[in-house]
């Protein structure tokens, strides 16, 4: 870990104006991801904006019959939230098969949004990647891909999104509201917040520089069985081989928003059109243009599979 | 004392306290934190300074450049030690590949340097500063392309014979109404222990300290003098708690050789810690196997023909992974042949893990058998009875000591609900998951290996014991507690047992289930020269003392134990030895695993929803900790059988996966119900407590009883571990 200088930001305006005059300067809220990276120097910020004390803490009715979530509400207390239960289970579920306890008692809903890959290669600072180091190559093509991407995917990185949480957000179409280093606010759909790779690995969301995440709102609550399954190799605490996200209606219309699959959220809206006829037509317009390795062309049969038994959950 | 005879009535057939569930008499300790680890020994060593491993960043080839200018500037840092200055180095006899490597580079992660530091948060940071250009070298890092290349593997010592054959395989197998020809593979896997390994160095003008974290003191203590250039009477290591080994910790690694350089060149004590995703590749790991089985048998189910080979890879110089040495005991069968070839790969070394050989050897035998059973319309349980030997294949004349493989199986089948097993893999369905049951042998040796104590009876009349022994989570702590205290006619809290110290005498160590069983018996030898001592002492006739109720008692005498320590403490020292009893009989454990798994219809996940083990291991010394062992071998079964895999790239030579988040063993929620059961039998062949092991027992079988219960649930018939589920997913049932 390189020496860093820290400091707290004393409101979401100042810390986002901080974050853009200081050179390396990053945001620190839970850091169960940021501390881990800073250890091996996959990250190596120096200065952190600690933002815990800033109070984005609340989750709130919006007047639009949505909830306002703070930044930094934890994924436990998001998830065992009451009306996030009763309105927003598909959400709950997917926090709940994040991570662990532990994790999740300190994980906050931006952070969460913003974790880093899990692509191993990523994590070895011996090996080529570009998502670490633009320009020296992908050793997860042609290597160990077997958990990794298979859609959204570039010649320069397979590396998926590793979020559950955000996978539920997509389905619900959530809006990230920011400040930026100017003050201003905005809000951006969750749609447009990750980016896909291309040639840039490195740059996976849409935020400027300093731009901070205050909150994440859900519109008004969406009628239809909540699901969230996630596909492992064992039964807690790993990340998706893939997941599925869906909101299904009575009439066997609704959404669905894939995980584990690729660099942000995968949702094709085309798709979501073709649910009543079934888990099969649904994936050849999810998967198009799917470009697997070897090692995980087995994610486009099971992405199948389980928006069948997805399916099948809703109807019974 | 000499064990060459068969033993018979003696102190320990009290059972008193020996064979009574009883808890761990460190417990308290470790529940409060105050069992000091190697890494915590602030009880003992004041102002240790940090140090931190460099590792290479190449499989193979050379260093060009070291630049350490960067790091030596970095603040707070006191000393850097590489191959350039850490003087000249010899290369343990235990270890395949150099602890420090330089200029020559032989494994990825193998140590390069050493950066210590006033804290740990700076000899990483100036770790990272280290600057190094290497020429890489092209390297052998593919099992599967040197399949037919491998030569055989040297023999002796552990690896036991690289080729072995009996009758005529080949005619046999040729003639033989029913056959299975079936390849199998196990992947690479590593230890996962929770404690890093750990070593805190002190020297003391020529004279070396390592509190570490070491399975195998003695082999220790001579691999550190000998890599260091020291007389072994120079070197102590201290190793009294363990935080898991499983075979990772038996012999010195980097931790503790990086702690002694830079305790040296620091001029003061220096602690190192292995990182989590340095150890993998740092360290040992289990190497991959591919195993071919040919079997062939008589349409009634009697085998004729078994042939087992296995290839495996290691560093020039390795050892082969051993994974035919139970096909040439399990089964009954004229006609048979083993064979294990070895290529040299440029991964790290590979070495000894849980049941080493026999883990995944059992893994691909035990599901060519399932297999073979279900070509003979067969039930498995009863196809493995019908092959049943009460002796040695290979030397009939060579009788089991005991083997109640038979009563496991059948016991284990009528608890575990066998005869509900459907016979039809694939046709049972319980909601959206596919149920089945499997079964396996669980078969793993007895190993007799010399091993010493010591036992004193001090003035307050304490027995304390002590050896070189290790408690790695086993429990041993508490069995030597018990021996002593069964022994010596005290309550199990007169007894304090000190280990883990190569001050101490030298035991068998911990390692291949031998480590219960002959440190017992090392510590039963030296409490019988006690009681000499205490008769004499006493005035009694040794051969009349009756030690009981903390009294020595003859003819009509009884005396306060306590009595003959007035003066002073007295003192028994011995161990125990072995005679040829091993060769006239083999000694070996026992198992029938159980498992009903079920697999989800739609997305393939494999969940064990119930396991049970029938175990025949001679006597149990405690019955609380022999379970622990077993459910907890059980579960590393789980997990060979179902997630865990260090994930090679064959490019760049280094497994890819190495930390826990890449690396996923069993968690709770992966483990619903498991039973253990423990037949009755004492063993006299094998040493005065008439017990074996069953640490490794415990992990022998379970892979492929897993395996058999998914192929029952499914259909499919998964022949390279893990069983994961893109591995049958296009071929299970499609959906509605």
């Amino acid at each position: 870990m390189r020496p860093f200088t820290y400091e707290r930001a004393t409101s979401a305006g100042d810390a986002a104006a901080r974050v853009a005059r200081t050179p390396g300067a990053k945001f620190i809220a839970g850091g169960t991801n940021l501390l881990d990276l800073m250890k091996i120097e996959v990250e190596t910020p120096a200065h952190l904006i600690d933002v815990n004390g800033l109070g984005l803490d609340r989750i709130e009715p919006t007047a639009e019959g949505g909830l306002r979530i703070g930044a930094l509400v934890r994924n436990t207390d998001l998830a065992a939230d009451k009306r996030v239960r009763r309105d927003y289970a598909l959400l709950s579920r997917a926090l709940v098969a994040g991570a662990s306890g532990q994790l999740r008692n300190k994980a906050t809903t931006a952070g969460n949004l913003l974790q880093r890959t899990r692509c191993p290669y990523f994590y070895d600072t011996n090996q080529p990647c570009n998502k670490r180091q633009p320009g020296s190559g992908c050793a997860a093509i042609g290597g160990y891909s077997r958990p990794l991407g298979v859609i959204g995917v570039s010649e320069a990185c397979i590396a998926t999104h590793p979020s559950d949480m955000a996978i539920a957000m997509r389905a619900l179409d959530a809006l990230v509201e920011t400040v930026r280093a100017d003050g201003s606010i905005r809000t951006i759909p969750i749609v447009d917040l990750h980016t896909l790779p291309g040639t840039t690995p490195h740059i996976e969301t849409t935020l400027g520089k300093g731009e901070f995440i205050t909150a994440v709102t859900l519109p008004r609550p969406i009628d239809g069985t909540h699901i969230y399954h996630k596909v492992r190799d064992r039964a807690s605490y790993a990340f998706a081989l893939v997941s599925v996200g869906a909101i299904v209606r009575k009439d066997g219309g609704g959404r669905i928003a894939i995980g584990g699959i690729a660099p942000k959220p995968w949702r094709v809206e085309a798709a979501e059109a073709e649910m009543p006829r079934g888990a099969k037509a649904v994936a050849s317009r999810l998967l198009a243009g799917a470009t697997p390795t070897r090692e995980n062309a087995f994610k486009l049969t099971l992405v199948e599979r389980t928006l069948d038994a997805v399916l099948a959950q809703a109807r019974a | 004392m000499k064990f060459d005879t068969p033993a018979t009535t003696n102190p320990i057939d009290r059972l008193r306290v020996v064979g009574k569930a009883t808890d761990r008499i460190e417990g308290p300790l470790k529940t409060t934190g105050t069992a000091h680890y190697a890494y915590e020994r602030h009880d003992v060593v004041a102002n240790p300074a940090y140090g931190f491993v460099v590792g290479a960043a190449i499989a193979k080839g050379r260093i060009t450049a070291l630049d350490l200018a960067a790091a030596k500037a970095a603040p707070g840092v006191l000393a850097i030690v590489t191959a350039d200055t850490a003087g000249k180095l010899g290369k343990g006899d235990f270890n395949t590949a150099r602890l420090l490597g330089g200029p020559e580079i032989e494994h990825y992660h193998q140590a390069i340097a050493v950066v210590v530091a006033e804290t740990f948060e700076q000899a990483r940071a100036a770790a990272a500063l280290v600057r190094v250009e290497y020429a890489r070298e092209k390297g052998a890092f593919d099992l599967a392309a040197l399949r037919d290349s491998a030569p055989l593997a040297p023999g002796g010592g552990f690896n036991g014979s690289p080729e072995t054959r009996v009758g005529d395989f080949e005619g046999a197998f040729a003639a033989a109404p029913v056959t299975l020809d079936a390849t199998y593979s196990t992947p690479v896997q590593s230890h996962a222990m929770m404690e890093p390994h750990a070593s805190m160095a002190v020297w003391d003008g020529d004279r070396l300290t390592i509190y570490t974290s070491n399975q195998m003191i003695a082999w220790g203590k001579g691999d550190v003098a000998k890599t260091l250039g020291l007389k072994p009477e120079q070197v102590r290591l201290v190793s009294p708690y363990i935080g898991g080994g499983f075979g990772g910790k038996l012999f010195v690694r980097s931790d503790a050789l990086m702690a002694a350089l830079g305790a040296r060149a620091a001029g003061r004590p220096v602690k190192v810690a292995l990182t989590r995703p340095l150890m993998f590749n740092n360290t040992t790991h289990r190497p991959a196997t591919i195993q071919r089985i040919r079997l062939g048998a008589t349409k009634d189910g009697k085998l004729t023909a078994i042939a087992h080979e296995s290839w495996s890879g290691n560093l020039p110089g390795g050892d082969p992974e051993t994974a035919v040495g139970q096909t040439r005991l399990l089964y009954a069968g004229a006609n048979r042949m083993t064979a294990m070839r070895l290529a040299v790969l440029d991964l790290p070394e590979g070495n000894a893990m849980r049941a080493p050989g026999e883990a995944p050897g059992m893994m691909a035998l035990e599901i060519a058998i399932d297999e073979m059973a279900e070509k003979l319309g067969m039930d498995p349980v009863e196809f493995r009875i019908r092959n049943d030997t009460q002796v040695d294949p290979e030397k009939p004349e060579r009788p089991f000591s005991q083997r109640q493989f038979i009563r496991c199986l059948r016991e284990g089948a009528e608890r575990f609900g066998w005869a509900r097993r459907a016979a039809k893999p694939g046709s049972v369905r319980d909601g959206r998951w596919m149920v089945g049951m499997g079964m396996a042998a669980g078969f793993r040796n007895h190993i007799p290996f010399k091993s010493a104590a010591r036992v004193r009876l001090e003035r307050d009349g304490r027995i304390v014991v002590e050896t070189d022994m290790t408690d790695i989570g086993t429990g041993s702590y508490t069995i030597i507690a018990q021996t002593a205290a069964e022994t010596m006619g005290v309550p199990l809290d007169r007894v304090e047992v000190r280990l883990g110290d190569s001050a101490f005498p030298v035991s068998c160590g911990s390692g291949g289930q031998f480590g219960a069983v002959n440190s017992t018996s090392g510590v039963y030898a030296a409490c019988l020269k006690l009681r000499d001592a205490v008769a004499q002492k006493l005035g009694i006739n040794s051969s009349d003392a009756l030690f009981a109720d903390g009294h020595v008692k003859a003819g009509n005498r009884s005396v306060d134990l306590t009595e003959a320590a007035r003066e002073g403490p007295l003192t028994g020292e011995d161990g125990i030895e072995y005679g040829d009893l091993g060769k006239k009989y083999q000694q070996s454990t026992f198992a029938g695993h159980f498992v009903e798994a079920a697999v989800d219809a739609a997305t393939g996940e494999i969940r064990v929803r119930r396991m049970l083990a029938v175990c025949a291991a001679g006597r149990i010394l405690n019955p609380k900790s022999a379970r622990s062992q077993v459910i907890g071998a059980m579960t590393m079964g789980v997990g060979a059988a179902l997630m865990e895999e260090l994930a090679v790239d064959t490019r760049f030579g280094f497994f890819v996966n190495h930390d826990l988040a890449g690396y996923e063993v069993p968690v709770h929620a992966d483990i619903p119900h498991q039973e253990v059961i423990f037949l009755d039998e004492v063993d006299p062949m094998t040493s005065p407590m008439k017990a074996k092991g069953v640490g490794e027992l415990g992990i022998c079988g379970v892979g492929a009883a897993v395996a058999n219960a998914v192929y029952n649930a499914t259909g499919v018939r998964v022949r390279d571990y893990p069983v994961t589920l893109d591995k049958h997913l296009d071929r299970l049932p499609t959906l509605a």
